[in-house]
């Protein structure tokens, strides 16, 4: 099923990457490039093949961790490392930050239903939510940088630094990623608890006499927090998607800016596998999130085992 | 409009009790819920305030360009002068007024994203009729591509296709159309599954209507709510990925006066202490989408229901 979807994944990036209007070379060297080395350049890529042959090139590539050559004669696997890894520090960082966050703020939320404080963060959240991620990222530019002097303006921390230099330089370009995941995830755990506190067990566990402790702890989060699990493996995509524009604008060296800046040379190995790596990356946090949500859910869980 | 003839409307969260699936067999019935959902409407406090928004940017896209300076008459020598009584919102690095390009960049963001949203609503609800009508092998081949197709980040996949096309506003609408598409397939087929086995659609069937008809003249009349719907809530996404993909250099190109781009031009200056050309294009960009989003709000609870 999955394999399935991966491989229909990947045609459809490379027809997106490469049928459109045809001429690499062309596309690579501009207008004024002569014939000649536009038919060079595209042997060179390999781009004067057929398009079953060049997909069948490329996926087989793939199959065997050989991603081929960037349009600069580097292996594409050596670009993509070390940008991928940053990626995941920023990814994390921000999903430490925003994940109990807007948990805690979703179940604080439906605990207080209707008041002022329910509306703030529903309303707020959804609203910061809608708000593009460089618009944050330049707010907090502004006031906490430039007009507080707390952080440095960019996020690319120098060579060898320790970790709390590290977060310095992340926290804010996490904050930009907070405050678009932070609606979300907080609407999820807001609409899950509140249905959990109107169940009969939570009744039952009420009318037994358990202190409201025990109560939201053991019978309301347990079955509150399940839908939210696939909405954060959803926004972990999405999450991706948002580092292109916060590594752009924090120049920090991430997958997203790889991908940016490989869009602008018009390298498209290194595009088209990019993002390929993500569609994976994607499609596994989702495989993750549907395991996770079957071993926490007691009916899901034993209906299988019957 | 306060439809006349109704029974008066007990409350704004009362009415409307069917769901817009099950709403208007008969055209009759469509007609009033519509009658009464536009009067739910014009009560929405939300929508009311993204109208009164959004309507300050359409009239500033419309108009915006006679009332101000030339948003494109750079002017080198004036570079980088902070806000004042003659550059209300300061000067960007070539010296061109940054309230000028501020007013005239709502043109550009305001052609994009409707057209595109229009595109991908014209494709997706097809799609979503013939997908939910069919299903079977039609609907499995289609659903597992758009499966696929949804797993990358949109602004990535945006990335992609701006790249093969080359960057331009019809490629922007392009783009964004064509991303959005599969998304509102999705709604407009759960509304047709629901749709499809209810007797108007079997009477059609056995008056041997030819099955275009079937699906764009009595089924697609009938979930035109959570198209409705979708359309405002996707108009707001495509404000903030046309934003996205101009700020990343890949939609509206230099020297328009587009906000994303603006911001793409000036983010490097901010540590320079610099912030006017940055900041007020931002807000910009910030106060349209919530515009949009405040009308989508309003429509997502009068129509859903």
């Amino acid at each position: 099923m999955g394999l399935i979807t991966l491989l229909l994944l990947s045609i459809v990036i490379f027809l997106a990457a490469q049928v459109l209007p045809g001429d690499v070379g062309r596309r690579v060297l501009g207008p004024f490039a002569d014939q000649a080395s536009v038919d060079a350049m595209n042997h060179q890529l390999g781009t004067d093949r057929s398009l079953i042959v060049q997909y069948w090139d490329w996926i087989s590539g793939v199959a065997t961790g050989d991603l081929g050559e960037s349009i600069r004669n580097r292996p594409v696997s050596d670009v993509l490392i070390d940008p991928l890894v940053s990626s995941a520090k920023l990814a994390l960082l921000s999903f430490i930050i925003v994940v109990p966050l807007a948990i805690a703020g979703g179940v604080y939320a439906a605990l207080h239903e209707g008041s002022f404080r329910d509306r703030l963060i529903s309303v707020g959240g959804l609203s910061a939510t809608a708000i593009p991620e460089f618009v944050w990222a330049v707010i907090f530019l502004v006031v906490f940088a430039l007009g507080l002097g707390l952080f440095p303006t960019t996020a690319q921390f120098p060579e060898g630094a320790g970790i709390f230099t590290q977060l310095k330089y992340l926290l804010l370009p996490s904050l930009c990623l907070v405050c678009v995941l932070f609606g979300y995830i907080a609407r999820m755990a807001r609409a899950g608890t509140i249905e959990a506190l109107g169940a009969d067990y939570t009744r039952t566990a009420v009318l037994k006499g358990l202190p409201q402790r025990t109560v939201i702890l053991r019978h309301v989060l347990r079955n509150s927090l399940l839908p939210t699990i696939a909405v954060v493996a959803t926004q972990a995509g999405y999450l991706l998607g948002g580092l292109v524009i916060i590594e752009v604008i924090f120049n920090y060296n991430g997958i997203g800016l790889t991908l940016a800046r490989a869009a602008t040379a018009k390298d498209i190995p290194v595009l088209q596998s990019g993002v390929l790596i993500i569609g994976i990356v994607f499609l596994v946090a989702t495989l993750i999130a549907d395991i996770l949500y079957s071993v926490l859910n007691p009916r899901v869980r034993l209906g299988a085992a019957e | 409009m306060s439809a006349p003839g109704q029974p008066a409307p007990a409350g704004a969260t009362e009415i409307g009790t069917a769901s817009p699936a099950a709403v208007g067999a008969r055209g009759d019935d469509a007609r009033v819920a519509m009658k009464e959902r536009l009067a739910l409407l014009k009560r929405s406090k939300s929508f009311i305030a993204g109208n009164i928004i959004v309507g300050f940017w359409v009239l500033c896209a419309l108009f915006g360009e006679l009332l101000v300076k030339d948003p494109v008459a750079s002017n080198p020598i004036n570079d980088l002068i902070a806000p004042s009584a003659d550059n209300w919102f300061g000067t960007d690095k070539l010296g061109r007024d940054v309230f000028a390009r501020v007013i005239a960049g709502a043109r550009d963001i305001l052609i994009v994203a409707p057209l595109a949203t229009i595109l991908a609503t014209v494709l997706g609800t097809a799609l979503g009729l013939v997908t939910g009508y069919f299903r079977g092998a039609v609907d499995d081949v289609l659903s597992r591509i758009i499966e696929a197709f949804l797993s990358i980040p949109v602004i990535i996949m945006g990335l992609l296709i701006a790249v093969s096309l080359g960057p331009s506003r019809t490629t922007l609408i392009l783009t964004i159309g064509v991303l959005f598409a599969p998304i509102i397939s999705r709604t407009v087929r759960a509304a047709v599954l629901t749709e499809r086995e209810l007797e108007y659609v079997a009477a059609a069937r056995l008056r041997n209507e030819r099955t275009p008809y079937v699906l764009f003249g009595e089924i697609l009349p009938n979930v035109t709510a959570p198209i409705v719907v979708e359309f405002t809530v996707r108009l707001g996404y495509a404000v903030f990925l046309a934003a996205g993909l101009s700020f990343l250099g890949f939609g509206i190109q230099p020297p328009a006066p587009d906000w994303g781009l603006q911001v793409a031009e000036h983010y490097g200056v901010i540590s320079g202490g610099f912030w006017w050309p940055v900041l007020f294009p931002s807000l910009a960009i910030a106060t349209l989408v919530i515009g949009v989003n405040l009308i989508a709000d309003g429509v997502a609870s009068a129509f859903e229901r």
